[in-house]
């Protein structure tokens, strides 16, 4: 929860913030009216629970009686709801109720649903504490007004004591301007001390019951939120260094390693040429089963990541799948630049994946794929004119590659009604 | 013939000079990196630069424009590109600047010798060669306009001319005759439209079509 800080929305924000104005705001006034209600708030819960109760506890075997205690149980969510209104007096900040929503309309559901939280029973035990702090309250703040009021009107008290008292000792006091002065003097210099005190009370109260009777903000939970989604965007980061990393090892290793093997067998096969047929065919059987090993691990390494994306960027990787793709394929890709790797592989993996879908299902003639970066968001779609019904479930590696797009902090999705359309859409951030 | 042969790789090197040298060839050089293959044709033209697509510094595709890079500056130098993937794109990249004494070939093609050096050959005497799996990959796609409208025996054809072959190896190949080839060449040149003035480019004109790309 952030404070405003050129304007403190709360009692206690002013009072640390800016004790001098605290004097000239109306904090001062609404803590002192947050005091004084307390008690007769207390009071009126009080007499109702009480009631409640005992004509419950009477009437019990009726049934009614049932109800009665099950009102004072709840009489405590009452109590606390008035108090959440009642904290606004001091700070202006959102006070959310603990409970639940009814999972469905009806008297009976809340009463359930209610009856079955701890929130409830929680409120119903701060009451009695309400009440006592009620108590406290009211008597502070009625002693501090009574001295403050008592000590700023000396003067007309002196006027009006002067009439009663003829004592000649107290004529002198009374008549004494001086001092009635430095009483009126005392007067506002305890106005403004009990300012501070009521003020500084009423907040350290409210503070309790916020803790107490609010839902607390998931201020902790969302920073966790936040701290998971980059240390998961971190692992997909170095995921991304790491099939990078195996591509080109497997490419300046295994992959020259066996072209140089095909080129001795080759050779091996030409000082055979007039050799035994035997010894022939076994070379040529060799050179074929090289060729086809070679041609296993560049299947495999083009499935870490294609060359032409490496090199060239997703423009030019998407724009070789679309050409490779058996439905037609329009583009419209606006992607100056690269984008950071982990982005461009989750997109060319998602749209190679969509378009491998609509060939298989979609039974489409024609498909398009528009990708464009803007604003630090790429978006990429693919379209096609298809029979629709398509779905993630069905789409087999989409539920991967949307792990892997959200772990990005993006999102894929899929509209694919019967009849067609299929729109598969794609949003990555991608920084600016 | 005189073959400049840049290739990282050390074992592939040895193993690329051995096999020229099973014809005679000359290996004027053989270099590890792009920068060093362009100094060395400078110095020296050779009649054919054997280069790898990925070099040094980057590993990504250096090779690749330093060939683009040598056909500006050496035009008289023929190019055969050697890559360990089919990458339709660098086949065409390398089409849309050249039309003639061009190839783009798969590593393993290295190992059935022969042919390898006979290819060589052909990118050395003006010929365009491009590896057999591009031009299949190229072929998977299913609506190329004008090339839609061809016969599955006229396909056949452009392919191989795709692959640099001429009339006559084309028509062994299939075992027909040269006129039958000759025929079919002449039905791809009317279906794609070509004009019989661009004879000298048609060739290489239809295989650009071929390849998916408009005709420059």
């Amino acid at each position: 929860m952030s404070h405003d800080r050129a304007a403190p929305a709360t009692a206690w924000g002013t009072l640390r913030a800016n004790p001098g104005r605290l004097l000239g705001s109306s904090w001062p006034w609404r803590s002192l009216a947050y005091l004084l209600l307390g008690l007769p708030l207390g009071l009126v819960w009080l007499v109702a629970t009480a009631t409640a109760l005992g004509i419950g506890i009477v009437t019990a075997p009726l049934g009614v009686g049932l109800l009665l205690l099950a009102c004072a149980a709840l009489s405590g969510v009452a109590l606390a709801a008035v108090e959440r209104r009642r904290l606004h007096l001091v700070d202006s900040l959102p006070a959310p109720s603990p409970h639940r929503a009814p999972e469905a309309p009806g008297a009976w559901t809340w009463l359930t649903c209610r009856l079955r939280e701890v929130a409830t029973w929680r409120e119903l035990a701060c009451a009695p504490l309400f009440c006592a702090l009620g108590l406290v309250d009211f008597a502070l703040a009625v002693m501090l007004v009574a001295l403050v009021v008592g000590l700023l009107s000396a003067p007309l008290q002196a006027l009006v004591l002067s009439h009663f008292h003829q004592n000649a000792a107290w004529q002198g006091i009374l008549r004494d301007g001086g001092s009635l002065l430095a009483v009126s003097v005392l007067g506002l210099w305890a106005a403004a001390g009990s300012a501070y005190l009521l003020t500084a009370w009423a907040a350290l109260e409210a503070g309790l019951f916020r803790r107490l009777l609010v839902r607390p903000a998931d201020g902790g939970l969302s920073a966790r939120i936040v701290e998971l989604t980059e240390s998961r965007a971190r692992i997909v980061d170095a995921y991304e260094v790491e099939r990078r990393r195996m591509e080109r090892d497997l490419h300046d290793g295994v992959q020259q390693r066996l072209a140089a093997l095909i080129m001795t067998i080759g050779l091996a096969g030409l000082e055979l040429t007039d050799g035994p047929a035997a010894a022939r065919n076994l070379i040529a059987r060799a050179h074929d089963e090289a060729r086809k090993t070679l041609q296993e691990l560049r299947d495999l390494v083009r499935g870490i990541v294609p060359s032409v994306l490496a090199d060239r960027g997703l423009e030019a990787a998407v724009t070789d799948v679309a050409e490779r793709s058996l439905v037609p394929v329009q583009l419209d890709l606006d992607l100056p630049g690269r984008l950071p790797d982990p982005v461009e592989s989750a997109a060319y993996f998602v749209v190679c994946e969509g378009l491998a879908n609509v060939a298989k299902h979609s039974r489409a003639t024609t498909a398009a794929v528009a990708a464009r970066r803007a604003g630090g968001t790429l978006t990429v779609e693919i379209r096609d004119d298809g029979v629709g019904g398509a779905s993630a479930g069905g789409g087999g590696g989409l539920v991967g590659l949307a792990d892997r797009v959200a772990a990005l902090g993006g999102l894929i999705r899929l509209s694919s009604p019967p009849g067609g359309p299929s729109v598969l859409h794609v949003e990555i951030p991608c920084g600016s | 013939m005189r073959v400049v042969i840049a290739e990282d790789s050390a074992l592939l090197r040895e193993g690329l000079a051995e096999i020229l040298a099973r014809r005679d060839n000359e290996v004027v050089a053989a270099v590890g990196d792009a920068e060093a293959l362009l100094s060395s044709v400078s110095a020296n033209p050779p009649d054919v630069a054997l280069v790898d697509v990925r070099l040094p510094p980057g590993y990504r595709d250096e090779g690749l424009r330093a060939a683009l890079r040598l056909r500006r500056d050496h035009p008289e130098v023929g190019i055969l590109v050697l890559s360990q993937y089919v990458e339709p794109t660098y086949a065409t990249e390398l089409l849309e600047v050249a039309t003639s004494s061009l190839g783009y070939l798969l590593k393993d093609r290295v190992g059935d010798v022969l042919d390898f050096l006979d290819a060589l050959e052909r990118v050395a005497s003006g010929g365009v060669v491009i590896d057999p799996a591009v031009v299949r990959q190229l072929l998977a796609r299913r609506s190329r306009e004008p090339v839609d409208q061809l016969t599955g025996r006229e396909r056949e054809v452009l392919a191989m001319m795709a692959e640099g072959r001429s009339n006559g190896a084309i028509a062994r190949r299939l075992v027909v005759t040269e006129a039958a080839v000759a025929k079919h060449v002449g039905n791809i040149f009317g279906k794609l439209g070509l004009e019989p003035a661009e004879e000298d480019h048609r060739r290489v004109l239809a295989v650009l079509a071929y390849l998916g790309r408009r005709t420059p």
